[in-house]
């Protein structure tokens, strides 16, 4: 079997290329240069000025301090996770996969909404969280468990397949030879997947810095307070503030770059090792 | 020594004993999958059982009340059916882009390439205000659309944009690698045989692509009908006219209806987890069908 190699398009090919080329216009290059030329538009002291507002300075620390949880949390449940799963067979192993998986296949709003449920202020846990003064939706703890909600599977995704296709056998033959649990983790798995654990750490982090409609739910708005980056890009978007919402926009555009180069380069640089067919 | 090791397949032998997980050398298997239940629990599945539990307050007859309520009504049907059409508008021009970044060279197809991934890197809500400034009557392309008489921005027709866009790189990177690898020699046979371009297009490559872009359809599709951040700029969220169904979960938790805000989240979970099962139910037909 050999796959077909690319060739120079004839006059048909010119006509598909251009209309991939007009949608790609369309839905993403259009927006993606639009978020800067916004940014700029009254120039670059306004772009800067928008920035050092106090609102955006805090949102910004926000965004950081929930992701600085939220990703080595999850990256933690996902090398777990992975762990379990890979390196022993056991009863009830699709159910528990597919369970990983339940966040990907849920609104962010609906994300956002079960932490509501349980710890509104008409929550299942409500009165009692009221009794105690504990404060949870409107504040960071709400915004955090969202945020980990919907990061959930990202690197656990990542690393389950590619560690399901290294097998066991190095970590047995590490563990025969007289290794410690850790020691084997750390000397025998870990350099096994450094890079896909990297990636999906990339991912997680993106998306936690990210997500707009889950957090938007449990945040209250509360501008300075617990207005995340996308909440103040909503909200100075709202308040007629463009050149502020898109100089915000371009900080969140950029990650994306960044994370997708990153991606690529990680992609090409690791081809065969990097699991396939993670896509969201 | 031997004695032991006699006895272990015989003790074996008399009654295979059940058991949840098989042998290994390898420790730690407690711990990890401690951690990992643990941690499901907490937050994916006492949340879960909240949105299920919450919706019967008032009965089943609290539910049904306010998912059919007109509004309720109106966001899940444009919710809906917007997320279908998009997804398929999305199965066609996926295929098109697919098709010209893996069948033809030309100069930036590198970076064509590497943008078809941007919806996913991209925040939902800075997507979500650049679709609205550049479909707004005034903005890029609406502009242009306005001169025909053609309003997008704040119209289903906005919305409709908005999930074309957050669906499309699941289509393209799903039909990817079938047309990148599709055997050559497979379609120089059907060329031999006397087979006009679209007739190869259509009878050969297309059938190899159908389990790809089924996949690919359901993973927007389902994405589509959840979407938030994206479209709530572009929609206008007009009462009964372009209002989607997650914005409608956002309405009633404003007044403090938890019940209500639960039920449409469920009806909304029930209506995709019923549409994700008729297309497995399509695929399996059309793979039987290609087994025959």
């Amino acid at each position: 079997m050999r796959a077909a190699t690319p060739i120079r398009p004839s006059a048909t090919g010119w006509l598909v290329i251009g209309l991939a080329f007009v949608w790609l216009a369309l839905v993403i290059a259009l927006p993606l240069a639009s978020i800067f030329v916004e940014a700029f538009r009254k120039g670059v002291n306004a772009y800067f000025a928008a920035l050092a507002e106090p609102d955006s300075l805090s949102a910004i620390k926000l965004t950081l301090e929930i992701a600085a949880v939220a990703v080595p949390l999850n990256a933690a449940f996902g090398l777990a996770a992975a762990w379990a799963v890979t390196k022993f067979e056991f009863k009830g192993k699709a159910l528990l996969l597919s369970l990983i998986d339940v966040p990907f296949s849920m609104s962010p709003v609906i994300s956002g909404l079960v932490w509501v449920l349980l710890f509104g202020a008409n929550g299942w846990f409500g009165k009692q969280l009221d009794a105690w003064d504990i404060k949870i939706i409107f504040n960071f703890t709400g915004i955090l468990l969202a945020t980990i909600l919907v990061t959930l599977p990202f690197v656990a995704r990542e690393l389950i397949p590619l560690m399901q296709e290294q097998g066991t056998d190095e970590e047995a033959a590490a563990v025969t030879l007289g290794a410690g649990g850790f020691a084997t983790f750390f000397q025998v798995t870990l350099p096994n997947i450094a890079w896909a654990l990297l990636y999906g750490v990339l991912l997680c982090n993106a998306r936690a810095m990210g997500e707009f409609g889950a957090v938007s739910v449990v945040s209250g708005h509360i501008r300075g307070l617990t207005d995340t980056m996308p909440l103040h890009v909503e909200v100075l978007f709202n308040d007629y503030d463009f050149v502020g919402a898109f100089a915000v926009a371009t900080l969140l555009a950029g990650l994306a770059l960044v994370t997708l180069a990153a991606k690529s380069a990680l992609e090409w640089r690791f081809a065969g090792e990097l699991a396939r067919g993670s896509r969201h | 020594m031997s004695a032991a090791s006699h006895a272990l397949p015989l003790a074996a032998a008399g009654r295979p004993r059940w058991r949840w997980r098989e042998y290994s050398v390898l420790p730690g298997f407690a711990p990890a999958m401690g951690f990992t239940l643990l941690y499901l629990c907490l937050i994916v599945l006492i949340p879960l059982a909240a949105l299920i539990a919450r919706p019967w307050e008032h009965g089943l007859s609290g539910f049904w009340e306010t998912v059919t309520e007109p509004r309720v009504l109106a966001a899940l049907k444009l919710s809906f059916g917007l997320s279908l059409l998009a997804a398929m508008i999305n199965v066609v021009m996926g295929v098109i882009v697919a098709w010209a970044l893996t069948r033809y060279d030309f100069p930036g197809k590198r970076l064509a390439d590497a943008a078809v991934d941007l919806p996913f890197a991209l925040p939902t809500a800075v997507a979500g205000i650049a679709l609205a400034t550049i479909y707004a009557p005034n903005g890029w392309v609406g502009a242009l659309a306005a001169h025909v008489g053609l309003k997008i921005a704040y119209t289903p027709l906005g919305i409709l944009i908005a999930l074309i866009a957050v669906g499309l790189p699941f289509i393209v990177r799903g039909v990817q690698p079938v047309l990148r690898d599709f055997d050559a020699e497979v379609e120089e046979a059907a060329v031999t045989l006397g087979a006009a371009p679209w007739q190869r297009a259509w009878r050969v490559i297309l059938p190899a692509m159908t389990p790809a872009l089924i996949s690919g359809f359901s993973l927007a599709f389902a994405r589509a009908v959840g979407e938030y951040g994206s479209v709530i700029f572009i929609a206008g969220n007009m009462p009964m006219r372009s209002e989607i169904a997650p914005l409608m979960i956002v309405i009633k938790l404003e007044q403090y209806d938890y019940a209500a805000a639960a039920s449409v989240g469920l009806a909304m979970l029930i209506l995709s987890f019923g549409a994700l099962v008729a297309i497995n139910l399509v695929q399996l037909a059309l793979a039987r069908r290609g087994a025959r």
